[in-house]
């Protein structure tokens, strides 16, 4: 069986905010891809920024200085 | 990558769709809005496929068929163009929430809803139908296919029992335009809403409603029409009087291709095709430890198998199979609430695999090596 991870979890009001933060992401050389938003975090289906945790501070930062809309930011483990 | 989301849309269409898109692009003007060539031509293409539409699904005329940008359109205009405060309709729990949302809109202006209720097997009883009716029930709304299991409700009894009744008949074939047959007439169907970018093969964007005679709907949108300038109202003739602003006629040009290709071919041809690829797979992946699939495999359906695997959350074994496999599915919820809710997976959603004409026997052993490897 596969093993889970822990990540860092980005989530969203709407599509438009993960495709925003992918481009920031991308733009800063910042790891991470888009996921189907966890169920344990939301029920609601959408998209989710999943990252490794080492990242968690750069994408904090970026988040910040792009005056981005977000959900929040979360630390949890999965399998992706 | 292997496409097994065409519940969602087809990717793979028959090349004649982009190309028709492409000429429509470069000859049509805007349909109805003149006499010139490009307008004419827009305005062939645009009843040619009206005409088509009303010949795949027995709609009385090609004059019933008003075009919309998708069956949400579609399904919001049939909806809310219908019913008035006092009334009440009957649905189900099957349904997406192009349909739920518009109801719910409707409840919150005084028109009472009830719904059939899935077990937790996700099936209706058909008995409950008699048991909601009141002396104000004015409609079934329904879908024919469940965009989530690919249980097929039996629309020719329930349009039957609909008319007996005196009620209007709506049906949502989002999931079997294009993929199973249907008949507006002999399955005593009033509205008939669908999309075209999913079984149909069309481009997104395209869809609409068929409207039976007799049957009149407000217009959910009112505005230019290139006729009747002056009257200070939304013309009352159909389509006219569901359509208003410019139509897609790019994305419909499309469609009335896709449709040219569905009859060369066979709506029966493409069922049989798809519901061999569906089987292959359920008998593939039904007795692997730890999966569980939703839905009655003993019935004619749409093309659709949806499971999960131990207690992986679906969004997870979605994105594994899209990751490491490059097979496309749909996790989540499927904007199917109160399905979800009945089966009991509104925690873990589910993973839908969705077939297509476009699918293959290697698609689909790909498939089922995928989940076994999952599984594991």
């Amino acid at each position: 069986m596969r093993e889970q991870q822990l990540r860092t979890v980005v989530t969203f009001h709407t599509t438009a905010e993960a495709m925003a933060l992918e481009q920031i992401c991308k733009h800063r050389g910042i790891g991470g891809k888009l996921i189907s938003a966890p169920r344990q975090l939301s029920a609601d289906c959408g998209i989710a920024w999943c990252a490794p945790v080492e990242e968690t501070a750069a994408i904090r930062a970026a988040i910040e200085e792009s005056v981005l809309e977000i959900d929040r930011i979360h630390e949890i483990m999965l399998y992706v | 990558m292997i496409y097994l989301d065409n519940a969602a849309t087809t990717v793979y269409k028959p090349p004649c769709v982009a190309e028709a898109v492409v000429n429509a692009m470069g000859n049509l003007g805007n349909s109805g809005r003149g006499v010139h060539g490009t307008s004419l031509t827009a305005s062939r293409v645009i009843y040619d496929t009206r005409a088509a539409l009303a010949s795949l699904f027995n709609a009385p005329s090609p004059a019933r068929v008003a075009f919309t940008s998708n069956s949400t359109e579609a399904l919001n205009t049939a909806i809310l163009g219908l019913f008035t405060a006092g009334d009440h309709v009957i649905s189900t729990d099957l349904e997406h929430n192009s349909v739920l949302r518009p109801l719910y809109l409707l409840q919150q202006q005084g028109v009472a809803v009830d719904f059939i209720h899935a077990d937790t097997q996700g099936q209706i009883h058909y008995e409950d139908f008699e048991k909601l009716l009141r002396p104000n029930t004015r409609a079934i709304v329904c879908t024919h296919a469940s965009n989530l299991t690919g249980d097929t409700l039996d629309i020719a009894w329930i349009g039957k029992f609909a008319h007996e009744h005196g009620l209007l008949f709506i049906v949502d074939a989002s999931q079997t335009a294009g993929a199973l047959p249907i008949d507006m007439v002999a399955m005593s169907i009033d509205v008939l809403c669908f999309t075209g970018h999913k079984s149909l093969m069309g481009p997104q964007g395209t869809g609409g409603l068929c409207v039976a005679e007799g049957v009149e709907i407000r217009p959910l949108k009112s505005g230019g029409t290139g006729v009747q300038t002056y009257l200070p109202h939304q013309p009352a003739e159909m389509p006219t009087h569901l359509e208003a602003g410019t139509l897609n006629g790019h994305g419909i040009a499309g469609l009335g291709a896709a449709l040219d290709f569905i009859n060369s071919v066979g709506i029966e041809t493409i069922h049989s095709h798809e519901m061999s690829l569906m089987q292959r797979f359920y008998e593939g992946v039904r007795n692997l430890e730890g999966v569980t699939i939703y839905g009655d495999f003993t019935r004619d359906r749409a093309p659709i198998v949806t499971l999960n695997i131990g207690d992986i959350p679906s969004g997870e074994v979605a994105d594994i199979l899209s990751g490491e496999f490059s097979i496309a599915t749909r996790a989540g919820a499927h904007c199917a609430p109160r399905l979800h809710t009945a089966l009991g997976t509104v925690e873990q959603g589910a993973v839908r695999f969705s077939f297509g004409y476009y699918n293959t026997i290697e698609d689909v052993d790909a498939a089922i090596a995928a989940v076994r490897s999952i599984a594991l």
